[in-house]
């Protein structure tokens, strides 16, 4: 399963990000992005995950093949966790959740509101969800926030185990995850720097209709 | 599919989820009414049918905002949209939600509250098939509305001011419906042409209301 970007230009509302970025990643491999706040990690992901169309470039990989994770964690807070990951595990057509409850410990917290969980947890759970998803490319935004030292290598634990099955992920991260087959790209260079924010009304759709 | 319908269920229906808000706003503006108007049952009965269909489409705009709001609020819709599952059919499905859960009801209470402002016998049957075939039309139309103002922060007034106007066709003939029932005439033509607006929404708001979403999760 390869994900291969060629010449990738992305847009965060009407202001352009990134320019020219090419990278390719290889089914069993990890690609740890990184730079520093505001570089565009976060709008690269989701240009990836299709939640942003890009301005210039193709992005290819096979169809309903990635699985991203932002920033919220998406749990609603009147279900519980089984009942979190039972709804994903409908969405995505799989159908166990119990390696994703063991993979993050969440067996003890199953039949726990996810209102009522720590954010460490929710973040476990939200993590959890990667794995009901069933799909092999992983888009992961700042996984490890609010995790500690050893929920961070149990999640580590969780994409060698991911990448070991043929699965790859791209992580934007600021930690080290001691990964043993992970490349890392650093995406300053593909700032679009001093690059006019084109035209201010160019995704607006009604203009768009009108001209 | 069902997984998010069946969601969207035990989400209204837990703490917090607002279940049973839009019935009792429904109840309170029925019950209002003769402090208005006055109480003589002959001028109530006249304007019942109007009145309890007026009052079921305020109520169902009460809750709009949350069809999409909330899961906008927790990241659930980004991971809804990279999902199995087209927008269109998330659309679809929590209009239907809604309807389920706040349309529905409505439509079983109306002829309860029917008696409070002295509906006219004949009307009963004509009132709950107009409300049964036009209340859907009012869930989809405010799904479309939700989807368009999805990420605007307290947009629930704008949301209202948006779908109102759209909400005017099926009032027009849903009401008319109830009316001409309540005067003894054939309502059928009215009946039939709610039962249209509702079905022409069910076909094209979805695709609307998806397209929306997709503009709103840039």
């Amino acid at each position: 399963m390869t994900l291969r970007v060629s010449d990738l230009a992305c847009a965060r509302g009407p202001a352009q990000v990134l320019a020219s970025v090419s990278f390719s990643v290889e089914a069993g491999e990890a690609l740890i992005l990184r730079g520093p706040n505001g570089a565009g990690k976060t709008t690269l992901l989701r240009t990836l995950a299709g939640l942003t169309p890009p301005i210039t470039g193709t992005i290819m990989h096979e169809e309903d093949a990635i699985a991203y994770a932002g920033h919220a964690d998406g749990l609603k807070a009147q279900l519980s966790v089984t009942e979190n990951l039972t709804f994903w595990a409908s969405i995505f057509g799989t159908d166990d959740i119990t390696p994703a409850l063991t993979a993050f410990d969440l067996h003890p917290l199953a039949d726990r509101r996810a209102g009522e969980l720590s954010a460490g947890q929710k973040r476990r759970l939200s993590l959890a969800r990667l794995l009901v998803t069933g799909r092999p490319i992983w888009c992961l935004d700042e996984p490890t926030v609010s995790l500690d030292a050893e929920n961070t290598a149990r999640f580590a634990t969780a994409v060698e185990a991911h990448l070991a099955q043929g699965g790859s992920a791209l992580i934007a991260t600021h930690i080290d995850l001691g990964l043993s087959n992970a490349r890392t790209l650093d995406i300053t260079p593909f700032i679009a720097k001093g690059l006019p924010a084109s035209d201010p009304f160019a995704d607006d759709p009604f203009v768009g209709a009108l001209s | 599919m069902i997984g998010l319908l069946k969601r969207d269920l035990s989400l209204a229906i837990r703490a917090g989820g607002g279940f049973g808000l839009s019935l009792a706003f429904f109840l309170i503006f029925t019950a209002l009414v003769p402090f208005g108007v006055g109480p003589e049952t002959g001028r109530l009965s006249e304007m019942a049918a109007g009145l309890l269909w007026l009052g079921a489409l305020l109520a169902c705009l009460l809750s709009l905002d949350r069809i999409f709001q909330l899961d906008w609020e927790d990241g659930t819709l980004d991971l809804l949209a990279t999902s199995p599952l087209p927008l269109e059919s998330v659309a679809a499905l929590k209009a239907l939600a809604h309807w389920l859960t706040t349309g529905l009801p409505l439509v079983a209470a109306a002829p309860v509250l029917g008696i409070l402002l002295n509906l006219p016998g004949a009307a009963y049957p004509w009132l709950i098939a107009s409300l049964f075939v036009g209340t859907p039309a009012l869930s989809i139309i405010g799904a479309f509305g939700a989807a368009l103002t999805v990420g605007i922060k307290r947009g629930g007034l704008l949301l209202s001011l948006l779908v109102l106007p759209l909400y005017v066709p099926t009032l027009l003939f849903g009401a008319l419906a109830a009316t001409r029932g309540a005067q003894g005439l054939d309502a059928t033509t009215p009946l039939v042409l709610t039962a249209g607006i509702t079905l022409g929404a069910a076909a094209l708001l979805p695709f609307a209301a998806a397209a929306a979403l997709r503009v709103n999760l840039r």
